[in-house]
């Protein structure tokens, strides 16, 4: 067991020191931020789909309140230094629109159906969920697919870019969103039942390690955590490999897309992390002195139903700016009005995606009962 | 595979982690590769450059 981990530990710290000759420091600091995330979110069992699934049907807000912690804690630290560096960092700040809240929507409902979302389903997969690693798949193709019709989504009506810092100044806009987070925590914790209310130790811990991770991306990368735009960098540079002529799209040939296109992947902020975290899920995983057990199986209707879950995740996650990291956990922490919209919408089809779930996703066993019935 | 027939969680991460490393060295093969003397600086804080603005907010 011993030499296992130590080994686990040699092989995190090879990955960083890899990237370090490859790509220099910063990339080296990047993996090892994503590296971070996922040994927190795996490790400590640290989610954003399950917390959302239980507050309605368990009412238990303990995942979702140390949520909220940590988005405030990273607000706390990031809308300050913002305020400070504005030419060097920027804010997760996207524009509200018809395009993309019909995208947060939709994207809530599909994470209920493969329970996970952006960060959820690269930790699933790391973590050795099958149902993560088909979804992951779709997700690359559907990031990469939402890229091709942006245009299309913003076109059908958009608000310019809203930011509470704009609207009442830095300090304004930190009291804000502190007090916006303490009033949906305040809301859930008085739904939650007796028992269910303040999270435990060890998502106070995490709700801390993600804060402190999440201000580390802002420093280094000079912008917030995000996952999507990583997974649809991804996804363009498989297509080019085919037959994909990308020089003729909107999205990749605007000059900040059209460099990271063009360079290697590890010079991208998000493909970095993302890299970081399913590592880190893999080693936590790893770490444990058993695995948990696998899924159960299911019927092949039901991986296709995965595959093109995690392609709609994809998809709309691009249409709406960000998933649950980029457009929820960075949104928010960062001021972006789009957040907030983002997280109402989301939660509106999660709330849909849990009736949905357990018509779409048939465990094999099931149906070998039912046959035998 | 366990005995229920699903593949066992260290063979899925492993798989996962295949599939990251599939697509660096296929990235490695037709991208620009990384100039080492033009690398960014190590922390964006204090460097005097601008992000990079490729983000999931971006347009």
């Amino acid at each position: 067991m011993m030499a296992r981990r130590l080994a686990l530990f040699a092989a995190g710290l090879a990955l960083v020191a890899a990237t370090f000759s490859w790509a220099g420091p910063r990339a080296a600091f990047l993996v090892a931020i994503g590296l971070g995330f996922g040994l927190v979110l795996e490790g400590l069992r640290f989610g954003f789909a399950g917390p959302w699934r239980r507050i309605v049907t368990e009412r238990d807000a303990r995942g979702l309140v140390a949520q909220l912690l940590a988005i405030g804690a990273t607000a706390a630290i990031a809308l300050p230094l913002l305020a400070a560096a504005p030419g060097e960092l920027a804010g997760a700040h996207a524009p509200v629109g018809v395009g993309m809240i019909l995208g947060a929507f939709i994207f809530g409902m599909a994470m209920q159906v493969v329970l996970g979302c952006g960060s959820g389903t690269l930790v699933n997969a790391g973590s050795g969920n099958l149902v993560g690693l088909v979804a992951l798949v779709g997700f690359i193709a559907g990031s990469f697919a939402g890229t091709l019709h942006l245009g299309f989504w913003t076109g059908l009506g958009t608000l310019p870019v809203i930011t509470f810092q704009g609207m009442l100044g830095d300090h304004g806009g930190l009291v804000l969103t502190l007090a916006a987070l303490g009033l949906v925590g305040y809301a859930a914790i008085r739904h939650a039942a007796p028992g269910k209310r303040l999270p435990p130790l060890r998502l106070w811990v995490a709700a801390g390690l993600i804060a402190a991770l999440a201000v580390l991306n802002l420093i280094v990368a000079g912008q917030p955590w995000g996952i999507v735009y990583g997974l649809g960098l991804w996804g363009a540079k498989i297509a080019e490999i085919g037959v994909a002529d990308l020089a003729a799209t909107a999205y990749w040939t605007s000059p900040a897309n059209a460099e990271r296109l063009s360079a290697s992947i590890l010079t991208d902020t998000t493909s970095l992390t993302n890299i970081g975290l399913i590592v880190g899920a893999f080693l936590a995983m790893r770490w444990r002195r058993l695995p948990d057990a696998p899924p159960a199986a299911l019927t092949l209707p039901s991986w296709a139903f995965v595959l093109i879950a995690g392609l709609v995740l994809g998809y709309t996650a691009r249409m709406a700016f960000g998933c649950n990291v980029g457009a929820f956990f960075s949104g928010i922490s960062t001021g972006s009005l789009h957040g907030w919209v983002w997280f109402a919408a989301a939660f509106g089809g999660s709330l849909l995606g849990l009736r949905l779930r357990g018509l779409v996703l048939v465990p094999l066993a099931t149906t070998t009962a039912r046959g035998a019935a | 595979m366990n005995a229920q027939g699903s593949p066992t969680r260290p063979l899925v991460g492993f798989a996962a982690l295949l599939l990251v490393l599939g697509i660096v060295a296929l990235d490695a093969l037709q991208a620009e590769p990384v100039d080492p003397f033009a690398v960014p600086p190590p922390v964006a804080l204090g460097s005097g450059q601008a992000p990079s603005g490729a983000h999931c907010s971006g347009g």
